[in-house]
Parts: structure tokens; C-alpha cells; sequence
């Protein structure tokens, strides 16, 4: 019960999705279940959520390191959670004024839309920003031209790097750009990179990892690779 | 207290004393202004627009009437609305820019419009999340990891909430109790009967949440199940025919490229470029396959071509590195706009704050 | 302790600082003088721009704002532009996101554009606001066929059958291209996979630098244009720009009584050399023209483009300095490592 029913439901998803591809008489069956995968996906960030409570929860009843933190988490959560479910702060939605939970709880000026746009944004934002600060330090520490594939790979860099800024044009400007050796023009060098020898590279990869997509996937379908329902076998 | 502790204190005094000095120059900084507008709506009963009924002589009769919603300030509201009819009010607050707010206090016809203290205070609690998140470069601390908490805390039930009324509500229980959610929720959709597949997806979902019970979590298996299987079929056909035949196909292409010129000829030096270009690409798609080939050991032939394969990866992983750079960077710009603009008003790239004539005439 | 020892021992902060500083002090510096470097396009921006340019007005084009804030920096100055170019040239425009913030990106865009640009498009007629649906490729699985299935109502609550725009979409089929500006998973390689390759659609992609290698290999056959990372924004940008001015130009001439051909001709000259309309306004060519149109065209040709769509052309700045910055700090550890591996103590 505990192993066959997955295999089965996986089996069926699967089979009704590979055929909805190619009948379409099957068609209708093929986009219930992505609409259903879709939903499952939303209720999936209710699991999220609850998983969070879980951890942190556990966290403040031991007293471990840190859990004053975690009174910020949750009471930050529920916050959020309580001004975006009973739609706080939400002005009537003008085709229905008279219905109060038709509002819009993502508009301009809900208490929702204030925690996003004064919290969520600028905390997220930032925090994505500050990898600026360690690819610099990065850059300083640790890429080393030691070798032949080394000095490739920053040579590349660094064509890069000047030929998507002002600096790539100012510093070739000097080459004519009617003139034969107008691919010299380190802009033109980074397209032509980026076309030829990134698309080679990444093609392949790309390729490479289809395969293995497509055989992984099949495994799955037919039962072979159980390795997501966990416990081994 | 140690000397570096001192240190930072120091700057953070000196950062301190700089901000309420900005403050209390020019035009000061960091407020946000809206003006609040005034909206009713008034309930009329007003005539079916029916171009078959018009033409007949019985108009009057047959003439139906619907029940809409519109301003109160409307002409239609000015025609239907009788002293029994239903209506709402409420207040919007639409931002203006401070240079439209400076303009309205100065010749004191304000029309609404004032400071507006939540959405202040907010732009000040986003500076402080912005200075707290960049103070951990210098080290770990306090106000780091407040910010840190209020992020998970904030963005787990930012999906929660959307995910429940973007998708769980007109997608799952628009279609079990679509009567309960036009009824409530959705006023605008569609009437239409319970569809009681969708019990499917709402099992499922139940299912998943099993997890966070102490007991009976194998039942979230058949969800996750559900879930590997689809992605497992969506990607197999996908990924086949998206990118293992259509990246083929696109290799696999004539290495003699002919360019013609405007007048219709062969452009031989562009050809001979564009084939060179083609034949390059084909032969650095090879050989990376060939280096990703490990059935066959990398030895003579083989691990020279695998050898110039790895040449062709490292110059893909360079032009990798080159653009992450530049997309990191372009974020970290990002947020000092952020603070120099929206928060300290020490420039002013979208003339937010000085009246320009010009700009507007474009668009 | 010898400089290049120093050096090598330095604390990371001191990098940090530089970082902060290459990026702070040419914002502040643009900022104040306004001044953005010069932009020439490369072929995949112009072919983003032909792609849309091509269709006929009033076509229907699907926007997938499938990003965040994390990564507006890099891309918001994309999706203002690609707003620009459809509102400008009348396409209709289908707004959706696969990301649950992309739904407040597409908010924050279409009031940024539209509200403050284009206020004369209407909702429900001009474009459409179709929000958030959660599961990744399968919501775009699901659409290419059935599109109701999965948007019954737009993001503000009114049934997709009451929204006239919506009349004769049934399915991703029916639009007659996508534009979607991506951040990650699920993103332009799920467009270009579940939409773009299927039903031979014209994808237009604008992504993050991350993304942008791993998309060069889907031009042109399933990608039609690419623009990657603020570079790709900055060079779009300034060709919508461009156009924007000549597009208005040639209307202002053709609402004053001009011919189209000649209109058209005229706008592009004057929208390249704004400082001629002066003059050409004496010409004869202008002779048929009403004082009014006139005045409206030199207004038109040298007023300056609104802030928020130079947003991409003022990053260009700080990227320049920044990268910059990083070559020579790559330098820098090299000449420090070589120089300590020669002095017998490399690591």
C-alpha cells in the first residue's frame, strides 16, 4: 500500500500526460492534470508555511540559540498572513462596492501591499544584492590564471566584462568599423563569444542534460527509479 | 569595549548626524506624499441598451433594467439614482510626486493632497532593512538578523497568501462552490455548476499537508506521487523534442554560410566569416559531446578532441562568470537608487521632485 | 611586511569598500549631471524590437513577468521598455505571471508605463492585467491548449468572458507572440520548451545575466530576440527610445497634414538630428504644415526621455566602473599569488 499506490498514481499521471501529447482525444485529460499539479503547487506554499511554524515553534519551546529570532519570524508571519487573509486596509473593488472580501489584496495602499513593498522588497532585494560585494572578493581571492584552461576562462572574463560596457568601445575604437578587422572590436569579440564558442558549449550541455532528463524521467514513469519515495529499494 | 567596537559606533554616529542634517536641508528627504480621493458609488437600475427592443413600437413595455454600480458623479448616476438608491464610499490615496506636493502646498490649494505618514514611515523601515542587511558585510549582528527573520517570516506567508487568492480561490474552490465564491470572493465570475473532479487536487493537497503531522506522513508520498509523475511526463516530451532535436537541428546546419551583398551577389568576405562561425560552432558542439562521452577512455584522438571540447567549456564558463558579474552588479545599483534616491533625494533621475516642464511630452 | 604582502593580507572589507564605492559614486555622479553613456545595439536587442515592430497594431501579445525584486535591477528597465514599445505601437497586451511576486511586477510596470505614459489605453481593451498562477510549467502546459482553464478571471476579479480583449482566446495559439522577462525557474527556458518550440511561436526573451548564456543556444530558431542583463536592457531600451520620438514625430507630422511616406521619412531624420528641426521647419518641406504642428515637432524632437526609461542606460554607469573594478581585481590576486608562489610561500 505504501509503495504500489505511488508507483500506480505516478504510472497513470504520466501515461495520461504522454498520451494527451499525442491524441488528442486525450487532450482534455492532459490539461485536468496540469491544472491539478498547478493547484497542488499553491497549496504546497500552505505547507511551506506550516513547516516554518513547525521548526520555529520547536525552536522557542527548547530555548535554542537564536530563538528570540524566531519570535520575529513568527510574529512577522502571522502579520503578513493575517492583513493578506482578511484582506486589511483593501478598498471595495469598484464593480462590487457593496461586497467586502472583493477587494483587490495585492493593490496599492493595503496593509498587504505595505508589508511587500516596505519589507519583502527591500529585504530580498538587498540580500541579493550584497553577492556584488562577494564576487569582488571572490574575484580577488580565489581565480588564479594557473593554468592553460584557467587563463581561458578569465581571458573570456574579461572580454566580457569590457565588451558589455563603454569601456569594450573605447578602448577598440581606434579599429575602423567598416575595415576587415572590425571583429577585433573587443564589443564585437564579446558577441562573437558569446555566439559561437558559448553557444557550442552550452549546446552541448544542453543536449547532454536532455538525455538525461528524458531517461531519468522514463525510469521514473516506468517504475525503475523509486528514489523519491525515499527508504531505498 | 574594544577599540573596534568603538570604530563602529564612531561611523555610525558620524552616519547618524549626516542623515539628520540631510534631513533638515533643501527640501529635506525621504516622505512620500498622496492624495486622497474621495470615491462613491451609487447602485442604479438603468435600461438594458438593446438595439432589437428600441426598434419596436412596445419599448416601453418590454424595456428591461439592470442593476450596475457607477460613480456617483457619473451622468448615468445623474439620470438613474434615486434618494433610495444603495450607496458606498470610501477614500483612495493615489501618490503624487513631491515636486506635484511641494507645487500644491506652495499656492495652498493642497486638493487632498498630504503627507502620508504609513507609506513614510515605510520608506524609512525599507532604508533600515537596507542599511541592516549591507551591515553584515562588516560583521554579523542584531540588526542583520532581524532583518534576516523578517524576511523568511514575511515572504513564507507573502506565498501563502497569494497562492490561496490567486490560485486556491478561482482555480480549486471557484470550481467545488463556484455559488459560495461568486457569492463572496469573485462576485465577477461566471455562474456555473460544482465540477467535482476537482476533488482530486483538494485530496491530493490534504494529502501533502499529512507532513506536518507526527504521524500517517507516508500519505503525502501519493501527492508527491502525483507530483513526479507529471513533471516526469511533462519534461520527458518537452526536453526531447525543445531542446535534444531542436538543438541538434540547429547545429546541424550547412557549414558554407552564403552572405549575399545589396546587390544580390556572394559577399565573400562575409561568407567566408559566417562559414568559418558555423564551422567552429559545429566542431565545439562535438567536441564538448565528446568530452561528456565517458564510455570511451579520453586516450590518443578522443582526448585530444576532448581536450579542445574542455578549451571551448572553459571559454563557456568564462562568458558565464562575465555575466553574472554584470547581473550582481546591476542589482547593487539597484538599491543604491534606492537610498540615494527614493530615501536620501540626493538625485533626482526621474524628476520626482523638480517640476520639468518637458518631461511628459514624450509617450 | 612588503606591499604586495599587505596586500594579500588585507582585510576583505577594504574590497567591499572598493565595490560599494565603484557603484555608489558614478550613480550619484550620473544622478546629478544626467549624463549616460552612449549605447549601440547589438543584433539580438534589435531583433527583440523587430519582433514586436514586425506585427501589425493591435496584435495580441502575451507578457510573462516571470521575476521578482531581488532581480528588478536588471530587469524592470526590460519590462518598462517592452510596455513602452507595445503601448506605442498599439498591441494589445496579455499580462501573467509564474512567479507570486511577478504579479506585484506586473503592477508596479503597467502603472509606471501605462498609467503615467499611456493613460489613454484601456483596461480590458488595450491590455489586461491576468496575475499570478501557481504551478510553473504546468500552467504553460496547460494554456498552449486551454487558456480559461486555468485564467477564469483576470487578476481583479472579473470573469475573462466580460473582458472584450479576451474574446478569441482560447489558447496560447492565439496570441501572435510572447514576451517574457525572466528571473530563473520557471523562466524563458520553460517558455522556450512548453510554448515557443510546440507552437512555433515568436518568444522574445529579456533575463537575467545568470540566464542569458544558457539562452544564446535557442537564438534564432527558438528565441527570436535575447536581451541579457542590464547590457541587453540598456541597448533595447535606447532603441525603443529611439523610436518612441520618431513614432511620435511621424504622427504629429501625419495629424498636421504630411503624407505617410514623407512623415515617415521626415521623423526619422528629425528624431536623429533633434537640433534640425529648427531650421527644417522653414524649409519647404514644412511649408504645408500649420504653425501649431510646427512647434509640436520641434517640441517633440528635442524634448528629453522621461527618467524611468533611462533607467537601464543609467546603470551602465556603475557597470562600467564595477567591471572595471573586477578586472583589476583579478589582476591584483594573480600579481599577488605569482609574486608570493615565487618567494616560496604559494599556497
Amino acid at each position: 500500500m505504501k509503495r504500489t499506490v505511488p508507483l500506480i498514481i505516478t504510472a497513470t499521471v504520466g501515461v495520461v500526460l504522454i498520451v494527451s501529447n499525442f491524441i488528442p482525444a486525450f487532450r482534455a485529460w492532459g490539461e485536468e492534470a496540469t491544472t491539478f499539479f498547478s493547484i497542488i503547487a499553491a497549496i504546497a506554499f500552505v505547507l511551506g508555511g506550516g513547516s516554518l511554524l513547525k521548526v520555529h515553534l520547536r525552536k522557542i519551546s527548547d530555548r535554542n540559540a537564536g530563538w528570540g529570532y524566531s519570535i520575529v519570524v513568527l510574529g512577522t508571519f502571522f502579520a503578513t498572513l493575517a492583513v493578506g487573509l482578511l484582506k486589511i486596509g483593501v478598498t471595495p473593488n469598484p464593480a462590487f462596492p457593496d461586497m467586502p472580501w472583493a477587494g483587490d489584496v495585492q493593490a496599492r495602499g493595503t496593509a498587504f501591499w505595505w508589508a511587500y513593498e516596505y519589507t519583502f522588497k527591500p529585504l530580498t532585494s538587498t540580500m541579493f544584492a550584497m553577492l556584488a560585494f562577494y564576487i569582488a572578493s571572490a574575484a580577488f581571492r580565489a581565480f588564479r590564471a594557473k593554468n592553460l584552461e584557467a587563463m581561458l576562462l578569465l581571458g573570456t572574463a574579461f572580454i566580457i566584462l569590457l565588451g558589455r560596457t563603454f569601456a569594450g568601445y573605447w578602448l577598440t575604437s581606434w579599429i575602423p568599423i567598416d575595415g576587415p578587422f572590425s571583429g577585433l572590436r573587443i564589443e564585437e569579440l564579446s558577441v562573437y563569444i558569446m555566439q559561437v564558442f558559448n553557444t557550442a558549449g552550452n549546446r552541448a550541455i544542453i543536449i547532454g542534460i536532455a538525455l538525461g532528463i528524458a531517461s531519468t524521467s522514463l525510469k521514473i514513469l516506468m517504475g525503475l527509479d523509486r528514489s523519491y519515495l525515499g527508504g531505498g529499494n | 569595549m574594544n577599540r573596534q567596537n568603538v570604530g563602529v559606533i564612531v561611523v555610525f554616529l558620524i552616519l547618524g548626524v549626516l542623515v539628520a542634517a540631510r534631513a533638515f536641508v533643501g527640501d529635506g528627504m525621504g516622505r512620500v506624499y498622496t492624495r486622497l480621493d474621495p470615491v462613491e458609488m451609487v447602485r442604479i437600475d438603468r435600461p438594458v441598451l438593446d438595439a432589437t427592443l428600441v426598434e419596436t413600437e412596445t419599448e416601453t413595455q418590454t424595456q428591461t433594467t439592470e442593476s450596475v454600480w457607477v460613480r456617483s458623479d457619473s451622468d448615468q448616476a445623474r439620470d438613474f439614482a434615486t434618494a433610495s438608491s444603495q450607496t458606498v464610499a470610501w477614500n483612495r490615496s493615489e501618490p503624487v510626486t513631491p515636486a506635484e506636493a511641494f507645487a500644491a502646498f506652495e499656492s495652498g490649494e493642497t486638493a487632498g493632497i498630504r503627507l502620508d505618514w504609513p507609506r513614510t514611515i515605510g520608506l524609512w523601515v525599507a532604508a533600515f532593512f537596507t542599511l541592516a542587511i549591507f551591515s553584515f558585510l562588516y560583521k554579523d549582528n542584531p540588526f542583520y538578523k532581524v532583518a534576516e527573520s523578517v524576511v523568511v517570516g514575511v515572504s513564507a506567508a507573502y506565498w501563502m497568501v497569494v497562492g490561496f487568492w490567486d490560485m486556491i480561490v478561482p482555480n480549486l474552490l471557484g470550481n467545488l462552490a463556484p455559488g459560495f465564491v461568486q457569492a463572496t470572493f469573485l462576485p465577477g465570475l461566471d455562474a456555473a455548476s460544482p465540477q467535482w473532479a476537482y476533488l482530486i487536487p483538494a485530496t491530493f493537497g490534504v494529502l501533502l499537508l499529512t507532513r506536518l503531522l507526527p504521524k500517517g506522513q507516508w500519505l503525502s508520498l501519493w501527492t508527491l506521487a502525483f507530483i513526479v509523475g507529471t513533471t516526469a511526463a511533462l519534461r520527458m516530451v518537452a526536453y526531447i523534442e525543445g531542446d535534444f532535436l531542436s538543438q541538434i537541428n540547429a547545429t546541424v546546419q550547412p557549414v558554407y554560410q552564403v552572405v549575399t551583398d545589396a546587390d544580390g551577389g556572394v559577399d565573400g568576405y562575409a561568407t567566408f566569416w559566417a562559414s568559418l562561425r558555423q564551422l567552429t560552432l559545429l566542431i565545439g558542439v562535438l567536441a564538448c559531446l565528446t568530452y561528456f562521452f565517458f564510455s570511451v577512455e579520453h586516450k590518443g584522438a578522443v582526448g585530444g578532441v576532448a581536450r579542445l571540447g574542455i578549451w571551448f567549456l572553459m571559454i563557456t564558463f568564462g562568458a558565464a562568470f562575465g555575466f553574472t558579474v554584470m547581473g550582481r552588479i546591476a542589482l547593487l545599483a539597484a538599491r543604491f537608487e534606492f537610498l540615494f534616491d527614493d530615501w536620501l533625494w540626493l538625485i533626482d533621475p526621474t524628476n520626482q521632485r523638480v517640476v520639468a516642464s518637458a518631461v511628459g511630452l514624450l509617450g | 611586511m612588503s606591499f604586495l604582502q599587505r596586500i594579500e593580507n588585507a582585510d576583505r572589507r577594504w574590497v567591499f569598500l572598493l565595490m560599494g564605492l565603484a557603484v555608489a559614486v558614478p550613480i550619484i555622479y550620473i544622478g546629478l549631471t544626467g549624463k549616460t553613456l552612449p549605447e549601440k545595439a547589438t543584433p539580438l536587442a534589435e531583433s527583440a524590437f523587430e519582433v514586436l515592430d514586425d506585427l501589425p497594431s493591435g496584435s495580441r501579445i502575451l507578457l510573462a513577468w516571470d521575476f521578482d525584486p531581488a532581480s528588478e535591477g536588471e530587469l524592470g528597465p526590460m519590462a518598462t521598455s517592452f510596455i513602452r514599445q507595445c503601448s506605442q505601437k498599439g498591441h494589445r497586451m496579455y499580462f501573467i505571471a509564474l512567479w507570486p511576486v511577478g504579479a506585484q511586477m506586473i503592477r508596479s510596470t503597467t502603472t509606471k508605463v501605462i498609467g503615467g505614459y499611456y493613460p489613454d489605453l484601456e483596461y480590458g481593451r488595450d491590455w489586461v492585467d491576468l496575475g499570478f498562477k501557481a504551478g510553473n510549467e504546468a500552467v504553460i502546459k496547460t494554456i498552449a491548449t486551454d487558456f480559461r482553464q486555468m485564467f477564469p478571471a483576470d487578476a481583479r476579479g472579473t470573469s475573462v468572458s466580460a473582458i472584450p480583449m479576451m474574446e478569441g482566446i482560447a489558447s496560447l495559439a492565439d496570441f501572435d507572440a510572447i514576451v517574457n522577462v525572466s528571473a530563473g525557474y520557471p523562466g524563458s527556458k520553460e517558455w522556450v520548451l512548453y510554448a515557443a518550440t510546440p507552437l512555433k511561436k515568436p518568444l522574445v526573451v529579456g533575463c537575467t545575466g545568470v540566464q542569458a548564456p544558457l539562452m544564446y543556444p535557442y537564438v534564432p530558431n527558438q528565441v527570436r530576440g535575447l536581451l541579457g542583463a542590464i547590457k541587453g536592457a540598456a541597448e533595447y531600451e535606447s532603441v525603443v527610445n529611439g523610436w518612441v520620438r520618431e513614432d511620435s514625430i511621424r504622427k504629429t507630422l501625419v495629424a498636421g497634414g504630411m503624407a505617410e511616406s514623407e512623415a515617415a521619412s521626415t521623423a526619422t531624420t528629425l528624431a536623429r538630428d533633434p537640433d534640425d528641426a529648427g531650421a527644417w521647419s522653414e524649409t519647404a518641406a514644412a511649408a504645408s504644415l500649420t504653425p501649431e504642428s510646427k512647434a509640436a515637432v520641434i517640441a517633440l524632437a528635442a524634448a528629453p526621455t522621461p527618467g524611468i526609461f533611462l533607467e537601464a542606460q543609467r546603470r551602465m554607469g556603475p557597470q562600467l566602473v564595477a567591471h572595471l573594478l573586477m578586472i583589476g581585481l583579478i589582476v591584483m590576486g594573480n600579481l599577488v599569488f605569482f609574486a608570493s608562489r615565487r618567494r616560496g610561500g604559494g599556497r
